[in-house]
């Protein structure tokens, strides 16, 4: 373990950390968009829109995410639709960020009791009354830890777009390795970098869980 | 005689192909109380939920204040207004604090102003003795004040008929009683009118005029209070009566 090649590769990890992140909040950001749309859909069940919500969530849900990158970076420029990498890198996330968040936020809603749902209907709120006063609230903070776990994973699936180089933390590990041919220092950094992101923000999660855990109380 | 203010015709009601309910009748006058009786299982809880489309029934008909109602969504959300529940399992909604459960209805439904809204819940919430509870949660209270609360939540609404399904049956026993007082309250001073099912058969026969016995979906008797609990027309009955005074 040299400590003099640790501090040279510092500037490079860097911004390799800088455009994990940067990828990954757009990335999360775009999921949880697409997800809460396509529960909000699902859950009104708006005719034929559901259906193909539905069969996007199989597929997003069923390939993997090297695929679906692959898909968008190598196949869409054949007919003549060429995205830059990091654009991939975006879409991809989103693609399959999407399906997973829609999951998350549809188990909140269905996990709202039906005595609660009876409770808002005697007193003659409307279905949509009761969605916005009562079921999302609550099916917001049972989802929670769902969310927060899809927003982990997608996190790491981010050093997936080190194949279609994007230069983020993995890619910069790799490339240093292929260069200097030192895999000890580098690889240590790149797990160190990762743990910098997901251990504090893993527990700023669970403290948000805590915090809107009413919800699922009951009663 | 008092005016009628509900009338059940006919009333069947299925889940999947087994009948739960068979030509249910009866009929309720403005400030009457019912007492909806029998043992476990009879469909004393479908019934009640039939009487405000929170189960459809199957075949039947329904009229309040004399007119026939057509069970469409809109109508529903009407007639709810109209007819206030209270369920065994209190459900304030737990996202909410106890002045926002009480409010939405009015505000939300009925297109009360808010301080209007907030009026009429101080007002009832001090009836109930829990004026002090505007800013609590539901998990911070007793399952005797979520009770009182669920009651004042359907109150606020102005409701001219009271639905309570069971809604001791979970509380604590020294729970009971204060809101068993406020149920006879609300007959006695505000002629109320009531249906209600209830294991407390002491509760039944101070409070109902009227009392339903069903078993297996069938009206056994549809008998005056008095004459019910000293002297049952059923021999089902009065096995029942029997039963409960374990
Ligand atoms: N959602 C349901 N699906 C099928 N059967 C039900 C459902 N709810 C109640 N039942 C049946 O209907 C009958 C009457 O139930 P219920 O009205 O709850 O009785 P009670 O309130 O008198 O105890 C019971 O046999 C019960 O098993
Ligand atoms: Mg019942």
């Amino acid at each position: 373990m040299d400590t003099n090649i640790i501090q040279a590769a510092i500037p490079k990890f860097i911004e390799g950390f800088k455009v994990t992140i940067w990828l990954s909040l757009i990335g999360i950001i775009g999921a949880l968009i697409v997800g809460l749309i396509c529960s909000l859909l699902q859950y009104f069940k708006v005719p034929i829109v559901s259906k193909i919500i539905s069969a996007y969530i199989e597929l997003s849900r069923n390939t993997p995410l090297l695929i679906q990158l692959f898909f968008l970076y190598y196949a869409f420029p054949v007919i003549g639709l060429k995205l830059s990498a990091t654009f991939c890198g975006f879409i991809g996330l989103t693609f399959l960020g999407g399906s997973y968040m829609s999951e998350a936020f549809s188990g909140g809603f269905n996990g709202v009791s039906n005595t609660q749902i009876d409770a808002g209907k005697a007193i003659g709120m409307s279905r949509r009354q009761l969605a916005r006063y009562v079921v999302f609230p609550q099916g917001l903070s049972l989802s929670m830890p769902a969310l927060s776990a899809n927003i982990i994973f997608l996190i790491k699936e981010t050093s997936i777009f080190s194949v279609i180089a994007i230069p983020e933390l993995t890619n910069t590990a790799l490339d240093l390795i292929g260069i200097y041919y030192r895999s000890n220092e580098y690889l240590l950094m790149l797990v160190i970098a990762y743990a910098i992101i997901l251990i504090p923000l893993s527990i700023v999660l669970t403290i948000l869980e805590r915090r809107v855990r009413y919800g699922s109380f009951g009663n | 005689m008092a005016k009628e203010i509900l009338r059940v015709e006919k009333l069947n009601k299925f889940y999947a192909k087994q009948q739960i309910l068979y030509d249910v009748d009866f009929s309720i006058a403005q400030g009457e109380v019912l007492a909806l009786l029998g043992p476990s299982g009879s469909g004393k809880s479908t019934l009640i939920r039939c009487l405000n489309g929170l189960e459809e029934f199957s075949t039947g008909d329904l009229f309040f204040d004399g007119q026939k109602m057509v069970p469409t969504e809109k109508n529903w959300q009407q007639i709810r207004q109209k007819i206030g529940m209270v369920f065994q399992s209190y459900d304030l909604f737990s996202n909410l604090t106890v002045l926002e459960n009480i409010v939405l209805g009015p505000i939300k439904v009925q297109k009360k102003s808010r301080s209007q809204a907030v009026q009429i819940a101080t007002r009832l919430l001090k009836r109930v003795g829990l004026a002090d509870y505007l800013q609590t949660y539901p998990r911070q209270l007793s399952g005797g004040q979520k009770q009182r609360i669920a009651i004042v939540r359907a109150l606020a609404l102005h409701p001219e008929v009271m639905l309570f399904d069971e809604v001791t049956a979970s509380l604590d026993p020294e729970m009971v009683r204060g809101v068993l007082e406020i149920i006879k309250e609300l007959s006695e001073k505000d002629n109320m009118t009531m249906i209600i099912v209830t294991h407390e058969m002491n509760f039944a026969e101070q409070i109902a005029d009227r009392v339903l016995f069903l078993e297996d979906g069938h009206i056994l008797e549809n008998t005056p209070s008095k004459q019910f609990f000293v002297n049952s027309q059923t021999e089902r009955a009065r096995e029942f009566l029997e039963s409960m005074k374990f």
